[in-house]
């Protein structure tokens, strides 16, 4: 089983590149703020298929 | 465009999102879905009849299957991939495509693949490597296409106008780049002419880089990819940010560390050392906790507005996308126990379980975005016919459940006839009983592929009639949503 040498390795450095990519991410501050990157994908003042203007989660009780 | 004189002209100031290409990959993801379906429906028949191989060479069951397979994933999910990844990260990072020439380039590379595929695996070419057939040159011009692609997405993340990277982007990224990856890795070979190559690898060697490359091919291609489709269309459509957004960070780190693991469930019992299969089976079922983590915070995005369910066949559509994507991810670490396996392996169990994810999670995910985008891409706020999209919706779902069951119980019934014994330790079935036991159940699963057909033939006319209802010209700006302009008012710039 010689190709595991060479698929665990890349498996793991595939791994460590995730976690230089995490490391990044949190430190680049990416994930300072999860309350509100969710709203993203909206516009400011988009309304859904109702015309009802979307409601933030983070304004929910 | 220095003086703002009029509306228009402060629209096209702004950079304009490149939709150019996000129209041609949407109107060719239907077209190829309408392909790749009716070769599914063909072999399902040839597999009942066999006689509907008219003994021609070119419409042999092991001819016509990849090519089924390649166009459903590659050429339908593919082109609804790249086409849904360029709209969602232009949006989301308020910035037009970086390199739009390569980006059209790019287009034409991946139908020129596509259609490379249908012309070479009917007459015979192929690597015999499962959804990698594809012979050496056309996998060459893939990796072209394939580089092509990264650069237009991520030059457009590098580029990007909000400094946080929405997490449809981690997704789309995640699968841009593991694709890459896992295609040159298991597509190293040697070419012995123009259209015959070796592996480079041999055996047992070459079935483990085939199965890290095809689980990995189900965990980037068909999972992480539609699941950035879903992070951007199920908040849109449902009108709420997603769920948790803090979760579906989670979901996806989880998600990529554990995919990359599992693969050897797939040789379950065979000349691969007893331990690697054993680990492959553990990642497995680690599996179903970021899994169900995602299908939970897709579907939770509702909370609090259900009743848009009642109204909206396309909220419809996703929403149960979502539900096969968590039935097919429970089934599927169950199937990688290897006492399961044992059963499972080998019988059309597992057609059923590949087609719980593909046309219940990949088809309808892939529906229901496409059913939000080609309206807008188009000028419109909507299908041209609404009550289409419902009868759409139930005539592929039922035709989903019809398939997957009639696969469930054939599969396990072939397995259990596979493994009895007489009390004199002979098998007390042959491999043609069960084949003929299995004969009513290929029936049925041909009518589900039937409905599913018929439903996306549906789409396919749904879809000429919106784009042939009153064409307008979309210029769609950064930061705000998509602007009508007529196509008088922007003939004089």
């Amino acid at each position: 089983m010689d190709i595991l040498f060479l698929l665990i390795p890349l498996s793991t450095v595939l791994a460590l590149l995730i976690i230089g990519t995490l490391a990044w991410a949190l430190s680049g501050g990416q994930f300072d703020d999860l309350e509100q990157q969710g709203e993203l994908v909206f516009d400011p003042g988009e309304v859904d298929a109702a015309g009802v203007p979307i409601r933030p989660r983070t304004t929910r009780p | 465009m220095t003086a703002v004189s009029s509306p228009h002209d402060a629209a096209l100031s702004q950079p304009a999102y490149h939709d150019k290409v996000v129209r041609q990959f949407s109107i060719m993801a239907v077209v190829w879905g309408v392909v790749g379906m009716l070769v599914g429906v063909i072999i399902a028949a040839q597999l009942t009849w066999p006689a509907l191989n008219f003994d021609i060479a070119w419409l042999s069951f092991g001819r016509l299957r990849p090519l089924h397979t390649n166009a459903v994933i590659f050429a339908f999910g593919g082109c609804a991939l790249m086409g849904s990844s360029f709209w969602v990260v232009q949006r989301t990072c308020q910035a037009p495509l970086f390199a739009p020439k390569l980006a059209a380039f790019m287009f034409w590379a991946w139908q020129a693949v596509i259609v490379s595929a249908a012309i070479s695996l009917p007459l015979g070419y192929t690597r015999g490597k499962e959804y990698a057939e594809l012979e050496w040159p056309i996998s060459i011009l893939i990796t072209i296409a394939w580089v092509a692609y990264a650069i237009v997405f991520f030059g457009t993340i590098a580029k990007r106008r909000v400094r946080h990277i929405y997490v449809a982007n981690w997704f789309y990224g995640a699968f841009i780049l593991a694709v890459a990856l896992l295609h040159i890795v298991n597509g190293l070979s040697m070419p012995a002419s123009w259209m015959k190559s070796y592996s480079v690898y041999a055996g047992v060697q070459d079935a483990m880089v085939q199965w890290w490359y095809g689980h990995n091919a189900v965990g980037f291609f068909l999972t992480a990819g539609f699941l950035g489709m879903m992070y951007y269309f199920v908040p849109k459509q449902a009108g709420r940010p997603v769920y948790s957004y803090r979760l579906s960070i989670v979901h996806f780190w989880a998600l990529i560390f554990t995919y990359m693991w599992a693969g050897p469930h797939h040789l379950h019992y065979t000349a691969l050392p007893d331990w690697a299969q054993s680990v492959g089976m553990l990642f497995s079922l680690i599996l179903l906790a970021p899994s169900w983590g995602g299908m939970i915070n897709g579907i939770m995005t509702l909370s609090g507005a259900w009743d848009k369910l009642r109204s909206d066949p396309i909220l419809r559509f996703l929403i149960v996308a979502l539900s096969f994507y968590g039935m097919a991810t429970f089934e599927g670490p169950m199937m990688a126990i290897k006492t399961v396996n044992a059963l499972s392996h080998y019988t059309d169990w597992t057609i059923g379980h590949v087609h719980a994810g593909a046309l219940g999670w990949v088809g309808m995910i892939t529906m229901g975005s496409l059913y939000y985008l080609i309206p807008r891409l188009y000028g419109q706020t909507k299908m041209y016919s609404v009550p289409a999209i419902e009868l759409h919706f139930w005539i592929c779902t039922l035709g989903v459940v019809f398939y997957i069951a009639a696969m469930w119980v054939a599969g396990v019934m072939q397995g259990m006839m596979w493994r009895e014994v007489n009390p004199d330790g002979t098998l007390a079935y042959t491999f043609v009983e069960s084949v003929k036991a299995t004969y009513p159940f290929y029936v049925v699963r041909l009518v589900g592929g039937l409905m599913y057909l018929a439903g996306m033939l549906i789409m396919a006319w749904n879809t000429v009639m919106t784009i042939r209802q009153r064409p307008q010209l979309v210029i769609a700006v950064a930061p705000q949503t998509a602007q009508l302009v007529t196509p008088a008012a922007v003939a004089p710039v």
